[in-house]
């Protein structure tokens, strides 16, 4: 029997699920910082308590943390070094060389993970073609491990220019390092992240070698609490690409953990997606400070292979660090429960990514918040019950949330309380649709058609209006939405994906030497996969990167495996003619085409999911009782239903204006819409039928 | 009637769809310098031609440029002739936005048989024939193909003859004409989206909503300019220049609802291409004053309407035609440090000092060596690269270390360049002690070494100024590091210009830091001891500029050779 444990440590609250015998349990507990481990035992003893289990009884567990987004953010790695090419020690300040922002005279740049000092260089010279044109020469090689040692020093990333070509100075230093200093951590950047663009690449494997001893120790600490505790099954990690790695591969690589909480979130939507067999998926994901947004093409998220962490303003784009490495693609906004709300100078409401957060809380928590959140204006416009937030447990201020709507965004504009939180819930609302409207065509893609799937605490209130506002007309609303990213864990397949940049103009394609990189990449995938499956079929999923030579963005062409395994010119061109088309409408006669980055996915075949037996409409629930909720599209308030969702059976149905209770949040079905229970537990909404 | 929340949604959406239309641009773009540094824009217009819109890209350069031109479109193509289906095209230095280098696209935007609005879009591509891009023409006619406002597509139909003249005319064809449907693809883009809206809110034109953006903006704009001291004072600065010193001179006057930047007293138009069209100066001038005044408000007609610029004809500030404007950017970049000298008077403790000014551009053209015989795989090849200096000392802040301001661009990552073409980049870094000393420090400039591969020779086209005129410190901070530029076999370079260097020869160039604010003697000792400890100040400076005593900069190079502060 299979026992398996999802764990999610997030920044306030780690969700501990246990699947047993097809049935889902789970527990959140807050987060330990001092020593996170804790709050896995605690959670773990709990669940299992309520499953009727011991820990020993345990089979799997699958384990996603924030610590590796939280070290970078909070800068607390360890004494790490980078040895780089002579002339280039300052690539990681350096960034871009332009401002994130253009109209702010005093824009402070993000400090660079390690300060000039412990940026060491070597003579050496890699060119463009991967010829060595100045030997690394191995005394001064010795001479630095010398002073690596004197300096005290944890960790060391090795970045050279153009070692995504060839390693071979990058593997001297650590062979030496190795045989020099044994107890020292290395990252190798042709290890960490091989692929063209030096500020990414050097970035990337300095972020490694900055949380490597830390998660090392931590990964370490945590195997033998939860064996001390009974638990000595083995123990696997959520990457940041949507799949679960060993615990030795984590350790290696930490910097791939990063996002993994959200990249669960956006496995637990694909699931969803399968057993409703829908191929284009919206994951909507809200909180308390931020959403996060990602397609779903066929099951399986959007990837990407750079992203940015620690965004330091606003969440705006070039603010934070550049990591290249494979992750689920999602656009992140400063949009959630706790965002405050004010007016800015041109008498427009603005909302976020300031955030309440829990202390003090919007103003209806009537902990001292003064300020307008958006809990507040859904509070104001009837979304929420202020005598059963949280179960009953908080209960909320409706008084509160319009004083302080009035006085900060109603009196500036000469609009009511009920206006003002129109106004609020609209512009979080469009902030979000707008995101992704963007992400959308960024990947080439129209909503329309679109199914969104709605999960985290804030989603509920939201999604409805954002389905209307992006021309969505079905939204999915699981059951266990407070804890999508851990059961999520338990959904991810086993996968690695190995990338390499190699530049090939189609004009001088190579068959051999294709063959020869996706072998090399192919194999390097497959052996991070079985050192955790080792009887398990794998699979292999090759992508290249293509674009016009001369252009600067590629874009991702998918090989299947007889293309994969007899490469061809031809069919690489019109494969790469079929999507640039698809994305940006026709394609470029007459222009060569050129591959700059190859990748390969292994990964064990996805979890069958049963497709589930769809509910028509049923029978109709009636309200338990009636509550006036506001309507955004008329732009008054309607009488609304009211119904607990424990009362929405299989089949039930409850045509909108309404509002579906539980203790974590509500589903509100605006007026055009109608929602039915699914068997599964889903709330299902969608458009009904005028009249 | 929309509701005000319905207009505030809209006011979102419209800038969302810029956003995304100078995305698309990114994208798809062929030219280095729209997809890897963002120098291109993207706007909307109402039937007006007035800017609702624009979207926030690397060149505050195309801000005004790009809202006075749809006005010319309207006017040269004529309302009766504009068609469903027409895009239209100019790359006019003076109807567009400077140079022959930016073409300017407009596609009108119609609905239900009715015209509604425009959109319009810029990008600097790399080649427009000629001379090719550099200072060395003597008219705007020597730098290129002129491609005056007219029809590039018509009801749908691209005018064949106009793109065989274009293909004709410039050294990358298939690049120019890729660029140029991108700039086509973005427009359509951004009319996509606005039909979406308009069909959401159910509009029937932009009138009310154009109301709403301008009546704010306006107001909110000239809010700000009254809460300012009226006042009026003059400012100048000197810098390079081609072949002889040029000075730019402003008087600033702040009224009740307006500024006027006036350029009267500035050098008159140079002989060569460094001249700048009056729409170009103007957009910076205004770039600088928004930054400084009402920062947050987005740009379009009515936020812009009230920094007004005056200047004489025939200044370089203000270059008419047929004056060489191909590298008018280099005067552009400097009228925010000019304008920032006059307004530091007026509104104290607000601006930086001055920083490096002009990105510090050059491009290299490498061909097999001509001195011996060439090794079989040397080519032909055209590599340019865009690099920052330091930007100046803020009241309260430091500069920014190799970062470019006032324009927004990106540079290169060193191995992209590298894979472009046979160019070697042998040093991009820091340049120590090049940051003004003040009571906060200037910017630090940067070290950069280039040559070619084994087999070449090259000339290098060299775009840097402040050689002998480094940015100069706002009270009491001291001046920039100085540009320098020299060969390593020892042979002497000028600063601007194109100059050959013969195989096995680097150029070696050490990029302007950014002017200090405040005496020296009044920085924090913590920021000195940890820009010693970084290695931005030598223990030099340490000791003579900071007073640091030379026991303390020891314990802190021991200190830092361990990896500490």
């Amino acid at each position: 029997m299979a026992y398996r444990l999802g764990v999610d440590i997030g920044g306030t609250f780690t969700d501990v699920v246990l699947e047993a015998e097809g049935a889902l349990h789970s527990v959140k507990v807050l987060t330990t910082y001092a020593a996170p481990e804790d709050a896995i035992i605690d959670g773990m003893h709990k669940v299992c308590a309520k499953a009727g289990l011991v820990p020993g009884d345990l089979t799997q567990i699958i384990h996603g943390t924030t610590l590796a987004t939280n070290a970078l953010i909070e800068r607390r790695g360890a004494k790490t070094a980078l040895i780089t090419t002579k002339g280039f020690r300052d690539v990681i300040e350096m960034r871009t060389e332009s401002r994130f922002e253009q109209y702010d005279l005093n824009l402070v740049l993000p400090e660079p993970l390690l300060p000039r000092q412990r940026r060491l260089v070597l003579q050496e010279r890699v060119d463009a073609r991967g010829e060595v044109l100045i030997p690394l020469d191995e005394a001064e090689v010795e001479a630095l491990a010398g002073k690596l040692e004197a300096s005290g020093y944890d960790s060391v990333a090795v970045g050279f220019l153009h070692s995504y070509l060839n390693p071979v100075h990058e593997r001297m230093v650590r062979d030496v390092l190795a045989r020099r200093l044994p107890g020292l951590s290395v990252s190798l950047s042709s290890d960490v992240s091989p692929q063209m663009r030096e500020y990414e690449r050097f970035n990337t494997t300095v972020a490694n070698a900055y949380i490597k001893p830390l998660m090392a120790s931590y990964l370490g600490r945590l195997r033998e609490r939860l064996a001390a505790e009974g638990a000595g099954c083995d123990i696997f990690l959520m990457h940041s690409g949507g799949g679960i790695i060993s615990i030795e591969s984590a350790a290696e690589f930490p910097v791939r953990l990063v996002e993994s909480g959200p990249a669960g979130g956006a496995v637990f939507a694909a699931h969803i997606a399968g057993r409703y067999g829908i191929d284009r998926v919206l994951s909507f994901d809200m909180g308390g400070t931020t959403a996060k947004i990602c397609l779903i093409r066929d099951q399986s998220p959007k990837t990407s292979r750079v992203f940015e962490v620690a965004r330091s303003y606003r969440f705006k784009k070039g603010s934070g660090m550049p990591i290249s490495i494979p992750v689920i693609d999602m656009v992140e906004i400063g949009a959630g429960g706790g965002s405050l709300a004010h007016v800015d100078a041109l008498r427009q409401i603005r909302v976020g990514p300031e955030s309440a957060g829990s202390e003090p809380g919007p103003a209806c928590y009537g902990r001292g918040g003064e300020r307008p959140g958006v809990t507040d204006a859904d509070l104001v416009l009837g979304k929420l019950d202020p005598d059963n937030f949280a179960g009953g447990t908080i209960p909320l201020h409706p008084d509160r949330s319009e004083a302080a709507l009035s006085a900060h965004v109603g009196e500036t504009l000469g609009m009511d309380a009920t206006t003002a939180a129109f106004g609020v819930a609209e512009v979080v609302d469009e902030n979000m649709a707008n995101a992704a409207r963007v992400h959308a065509v960024e990947n080439g893609e129209d909503l329309a058609g679109y199914t969104m799937i709605a999960f985290g605490g804030a989603a509920p209130l939201h999604a409805g209006r954002l389905a209307q506002k992006l021309g969505i007309s079905r939204v999915l609303v699981p059951p266990g939405a407070g804890v999508g990213s851990a059961i999520g864990f338990l959904r991810a397949p086993f996968s690695f994906e190995a990338t390499r940049s190699v530049y090939m103009r189609l004009a001088e394609f190579d068959a051999d030497a294709v063959r020869e990189i996706l072998q090399t990449l192919g194999d390097e995938a497959t052996g991070f996969v079985r050192t955790c499956a080792p009887d398990a079929t794998v699979e292999t999923d090759v992508k290249v990167y293509m674009r016009y030579t001369g252009q600067g963005w590629e874009i991702p062409v998918t090989l299947t495996p007889e293309q994969a395994a007899n490469p061809d010119s031809n069919t690489f061109q019109a494969l790469f003619d079929a999507d640039y088309t698809r994305l940006f409408g026709r394609p470029v006669a007459g222009l060569d085409v050129e591959i700059t980055v190859w990748a390969v996915n292994a990964t064990t075949p996805k979890e069958a999911v049963a497709a589930i037996d769809q509910e028509e409409p049923g029978v109709a629930r009636n309200a338990t009782e009636r509550r006036a909720l506001f309507d955004p599209v008329s732009g008054a308030f309607v009488d609304a239903g009211v119904v607990p969702r424990g009362e929405m059976v299989r089949g039930a149905t409850t045509d909108g204006p309404a509002a579906i209770t539980e203790d974590e949040t509500t589903i509100i079905v605006p007026v055009s819409m109608r929602a039915v229970a699914q068997p599964d537990g889903c709330i299902d909404l969608t458009v009904r039928e005028a009249g | 009637m929309p509701s005000d929340v319905q207009y505030q949604v809209m006011w979102n959406r419209l800038i969302s769809i810029v956003e995304e239309q100078a995305q698309a641009l990114v994208r798809t773009a062929f030219s280095t310098s729209v997809r890897e540094a963002g120098d291109l824009s993207a706007g909307v217009y109402d039937a007006e031609g007035r800017m609702l819109a624009q979207a926030v890209t690397g060149t505050p350069g195309h801000v005004n440029a790009m809202a006075d031109a749809v006005a010319h479109f309207i006017r040269r193509i004529g309302r009766q002739t504009m068609f469903e289906g027409d895009v239209y095209i100019t790359n006019d230095p003076w109807e567009g936005t400077g140079h022959l280098h930016d073409i300017t696209m407009v596609t009108p935007s119609f609905r239900n048989g009715v015209l509604v609005g425009f959109f319009a879009c810029t990008a600097h591509i790399v080649d427009i024939g000629g001379r090719g891009f550099g200072a060395d023409a003597n008219s705007v006619y020597e730098e290129g193909l002129y491609i005056p406002i007219m029809k590039f597509a018509e009801r749908g139909e691209v005018d064949e003859t106009l793109t065989r003249i274009i293909r004709g005319n410039v050294r990358e064809p298939d690049q120019l004409i890729g660029d140029v449907y991108a700039l086509a693809t973005c427009n359509e883009v951004g009319h996509r989206r606005l039909t979406g809206m308009m069909d959401e809110f159910d509009l029937a034109d932009l009138t009310g909503i154009a109301a709403f953006i301008l009546d704010n903006s306006r107001r909110a704009t000239i809010e700000r300019i009254a809460a300012l001291t009226p006042g009026s004072a003059a400012g100048e600065m000197t810098v390079d220049g081609f072949s002889a010193p040029i000075t730019l001179r402003v008087r600033l006057t702040i009224e009740a609802d307006r500024i006027i930047s006036d350029f009267t007293g500035t050098t008159g138009v140079d002989k060569k291409g460094i001249n700048c069209p009056l729409v170009y100066t103007k957009a910076y001038a205004c770039y600088a004053l928004k930054c400084a005044i009402a920062p947050e408000i987005p740009n379009n007609h009515a936020s812009l309407a009230p920094f007004e610029i005056v200047a004489e004809e025939n200044t370089i500030v203000h270059a008419v035609h047929p004056a060489p404007v191909a590298l008018r950017h280099i005067v552009g970049h400097f009228v925010p440090d000019t304008v920032y000298a006059a307004l530091d008077l007026l509104l104290p403790d607000t601006v930086p000092a001055e920083g490096a000014g002009c990105l510090c551009n050059f491009q290299v053209s490498l061909r097999p060596r001509t001195d011996a015989p060439a090794p079989a795989h040397a080519r032909r090849s055209e590599v340019l690269t865009f690099n920052s200096g330091g930007s100046g000392a803020r009241p309260t802040v430091d500069g920014l270390n190799a970062t470019a301001f006032p324009s927004g661009v990106m540079t290169m990552p060193v191995e992209a360049t590298e894979n472009a073409g046979p160019v070697m980049i042998w040093r991009k870094e820091l340049r120590p002690d090049s940051g003004g000393a003040g009571t906060t420090r200037g910017g630090l400039g940067q070290y950069m070494e280039v040559g070619a591969q084994e087999g070449h020779e090259f000339d290098i086209q060299a775009m840097f100024d402040r050689v002998h005129h480094p940015a100069r410190g706002r009270r009491g901070g001291a001046p920039g590091g100085a540009t320098t530029i020299a060969r390593s076999d020892g042979e002497a370079m000028r600063g601007k210009g194109k100059q050959f260097v013969p195989h096995g020869a680097r150029v070696l160039m050490a990029f302007p830091g950014g002017a200090g604010h405040g005496d020296p003697s009044g920085r924090d000792p913590a920021a000195v001891r940890r820009d010693l400890a970084r290695g931005y100040v030598s223990a030099e400076v340490a000791a003579s500029t900071y007073g640091i005593d030379p026991a303390t900069i020891s314990e802190i190079q021991a200190r830092a050779e361990a990896g500490d502060e």
